[in-house]
């Protein structure tokens, strides 16, 4: 497994490649500040045209539209390139904005990267 | 560009440059707030997060992007909602572009794609919600959050 510990900074907290498949940790808070960011890092993962891309939110703590904006686009490239995208571990606060927007039944959302990958 | 005089008596008022900087910092202040008036935590969360996207509006749309210029926010415990309950009202000026209120709305939700939900959530975490242009330039935005009388307040 190889890991990229180079994002020591910002919301990208590790980016891990399983073979194929990538799991991008984030942490934090995601609003304005730090959502462009988010969505360069992800337009680059998706450069190598993962199968899968597991984005594990279990450490964030606050999102707001600007990151949710983020994960939509993403989704739209996934949906655009054969490529499954997977939400991991919302915490409850971050989940309600999904729910609010009508984008938890749009999302493939689960508990763990386990319950993700099994 | 006129600057703002200062003429609320809120009881509570801050005021950030429009930098993505500062949301962080008038989230806090705004759930915190709403605590010390008698919200619940999860509702304070709310009502900042409400508070947050109404100023990732202005940045964005008023202003046009991050810039110097100043945004207030004003916060106050108030017995003088539409419904006649204790609430917490907080008042969002900015002094950018004026816009027709009416035209302010968020995206149709079944249209799946990036953004234009930021009205949206402000819509679903407040109980009252008004834009108004102000009397020399930019908008102002009058956020309601009734306070539960079920929760201690201060």
């Amino acid at each position: 497994m190889a890991q990229d510990n180079s994002y020591p900074q910002g919301v990208i907290k590790n980016i891990r490649h399983e073979g194929r498949l990538v799991v991008l940790e984030l942490a934090g808070e995601i609003d304005m500040k730090c959502s462009a960011d988010l969505k360069s890092k992800i337009k680059e993962l998706f450069s190598n045209k993962p199968p899968v891309l597991i984005v594990n939110m279990t450490n964030v703590s606050f999102m707001d539209s600007s990151g949710l904006a983020t994960l939509v686009g993403a989704l739209k490239w996934c949906r655009e390139n054969d490529c499954e995208l997977k939400l991991v571990g919302l915490v409850e606060r971050v989940k309600s904005i999904f729910e609010i927007c009508r984008l938890d039944s749009v999302f493939d959302i689960y508990e763990s990267e386990a319950e993700a990958l099994s | 560009m006129k600057e703002p005089e200062s003429p609320t008596n809120a009881q509570i008022e801050l005021r950030i440059c429009a930098e993505p900087d500062y949301l962080s910092v008038a989230r806090a202040v705004v759930r915190q707030t709403a605590q010390i008036f008698g919200l619940e935590e999860d509702k304070a969360e709310s009502v900042a997060l409400g508070v947050v996207e109404a100023l990732t509006n202005v940045i964005r749309h008023s202003y046009g992007g991050p810039c110097d210029k100043p945004i207030i926010i004003m916060l106050n415990k108030t017995d003088f909602s539409n419904k006649n309950k204790p609430a917490l009202e907080i008042v969002i000026r900015d002094f950018g572009k004026q816009v027709d209120p009416e035209s302010i709305k968020g995206r149709d939700l079944d249209d799946i794609k990036p953004g234009g939900v930021g009205v949206h959530i402000i819509h679903s975490v407040m109980d009252e919600i008004e834009f108004t242009p102000a009397d020399d330039c930019g908008m102002q935005l009058r956020l309601v959050k009734y306070i539960s009388s079920k929760v201690k307040q201060k």
